[in-house]
């Protein structure tokens, strides 16, 4: 059998065990509860909700601030570690404040940003931005910090410029850690996004569905939020993966498993 | 074939400030290298060899006396001085080609010539085969024979070792030590090696240097009159050998010197969510 059919398959078995008892569960009568719903109707509840457009119109919303959120987070925190990175002066302005800011818990933030930019999409993706800027940022700082100094003498040594030094040693050395930033800032871009959703609850979005079945009582329409969360946090965590194993190639390893 | 440089040293005095406290590393050094010559240098650790290299290769300044290659006195690094380090400082994002390349990459020269040196040095350090590998997948030795290729493919005048094959086995060192002399007489360039390894010493160099710990200095510059390539096993290299391990005799043991801590950096965040 070819290897990565087999990794796939070994990674199926816990899931499809869960989905067999949960499906075992409600087939044999084990249990009458409300507070759970069988995969069937779960099942019918994602067709019927594609059907009507409900499902896509949430995923659609929730995907798009996700990915405005993260882009700015990231482009933001790569700028800004950057610049920490590479300048004492702005280090020493500017990271005792950032040290202090990213301590404050995100969810702390939810009140100030409900009250700037109210209950709307303005207001999650600044929590979204937030949400990534800060493993971006820091790690980006890190990588550039810990370029090791054995390789900056060979770049001295071969009378780099400034500009060969950083476009040849630093950027590719501090190129692992950047990754480690965006995979976390895409990660935690996601988990926002839900807590962004739940707590601003205005608009659309997987959150909004999640709360709209809790308050009904849905069950199916719960289980179906929490699946379809899961589902793209692993495609989220696919993609990622894949794009650094291919940009990282020279290290023969990738170290974004979390 | 490349010119070979004079390097010229008189009176060298360095000294770094450690918790405020001068501390002497090289006192009153003076030597004269002749184009072509091959110098080993050794001493024990804290001797401050290896300090002596990274002056003359321009990554240290601050210090007295006169560096001069062929009369000039050196400022910062330069294209026509070369180093091979203890570890080999490949980028371990190239592969070999490119990792040679990097030593041409402010060179001047056409793309074609480039390509041409670089093919050239891979070949003379015996890696023709490997030019797509990466660091990960080279052995210690492999890797060395690349910092080797790197620091000579812009033909500088001097070529300075420092212990480039501390690291190594002892087979592959001896293996290494031969191939370096070869290179050394295919270039007709001017070398200092710096190491801790006896008969390494006596094995490559023309004259071997003893130097001896705080302050560094020069004890002795023993001559090594023999014909290349040298058999290590006759009664003249041992004896000549032995001579210099005579000098290590009364070595004082050196002390810790405890330097400062290097800054902190943000390491240590928690994401707060």
């Amino acid at each position: 059998m070819n290897p990565t059919l087999r990794t796939a398959l070994r990674g199926a078995t816990l899931p499809a065990l869960v989905l067999g008892a949960w499906w075992a569960v409600f087939h044999f009568g084990w249990t009458d509860t409300k507070l759970f719903v069988p995969p069937s109707e779960v099942w019918d509840t994602a067709v019927r909700l594609t059907a009507n457009g409900y499902l896509w119109t949430s995923l659609q919303a929730s995907l798009g601030r996700f990915l405005a959120g993260f882009v700015i987070g990231a482009v933001t925190g790569t700028a800004v570690g950057t610049a920490l990175g590479l300048s004492r002066l702005f280090e020493k302005v500017v990271a005792p404040s950032l040290h202090t800011v990213k301590q404050v818990s995100l969810l702390a933030w939810i009140p100030l940003i409900s009250v700037w930019f109210g209950l709307g999409d303005p207001a999650k993706i600044a929590f979204l931005s937030l949400a990534a800027f800060f493993p971006v940022a820091l790690n980006t700082f890190e990588g550039i910090r810990s370029v090791p100094r054995e390789l900056i003498e060979v770049a001295r040594v071969f009378a780099f410029s400034r500009t060969q030094l950083l476009r040849r040693v630093v950027l590719p050395a501090a190129l692992p850690s950047i990754f480690t930033g965006i995979y976390l800032g895409l990660l935690y871009a996601w988990l926002a996004t839900l807590g962004a959703e739940y707590l601003l609850t205005s608009g659309s979005g997987i959150g909004n569905l999640l709360t709209d079945g809790r308050e009904h009582f849905w069950m199916d329409q719960v289980l179906l939020g929490v699946v379809i969360v899961g589902l793209v946090g692993f495609v989220i965590n696919l993609v990622a993966t894949r794009l650094e194993a291919r940009s990282l190639a020279w290290r023969g390893k990738s170290t974004a498993q979390f | 074939m490349a010119h070979a440089g004079t390097l010229e040293i008189r009176n060298l005095h360095k000294q770094y400030q450690v918790k405020g406290e001068p501390l002497p590393v090289l006192q009153d050094i003076s030597l004269s290298i002749r184009p072509g010559e091959f110098v080993s240098i050794v001493g024990t650790s804290g001797c401050g060899k290896s300090t002596l290299l990274r002056l003359v290769i321009g990554l240290e300044a601050d210090y007295k006396g006169e560096i001069l290659l062929d009369g000039k006195r050196i400022v910062g690094t330069s294209l026509d001085r070369g180093i091979v380090f203890q570890e080999h400082r490949l980028f371990p994002w190239l592969d070999v080609r490119h990792n040679v390349a990097i030593g041409l990459l402010n060179a001047p020269g056409t793309e074609a010539s480039k390509a041409k040196a670089v093919q050239e040095h891979i070949d003379l350090v015996g890696l023709k085969g490997f030019e797509t590998a990466y660091p990960h997948q080279l052995s210690g030795g492999m890797s060395q024979r690349v910092a080797i290729a790197r620091a000579l493919v812009n033909r500088p005048e001097v070529l300075l070792l420092d212990e480039p094959f501390g690291a190594l086995d002892a087979l592959t060192r001896g293996h290494l030590q031969a191939e370096l002399e070869r290179i050394w007489r295919t270039e007709g360039i001017t070398a200092i090696l710096v190491t801790h390894d006896v008969e390494e010493a006596v094995y490559l160099g023309d004259r071997v240097v003893v130097m001896q710990p705080r302050p560094g200095r020069i004890k002795r510059i023993v001559d090594v009159p023999l014909p290349r390539t040298r058999d290590r096993g006759t009664a003249k290299f041992a004896a000549i050998k032995d001579d210099v391990l005579g000098e290590f005799g009364e070595a004082p043991r050196p002390a810790l010197v405890s330097l400062p801590p290097a800054p902190r950096a943000l390491a240590d965040w928690h994401f707060a969510w």
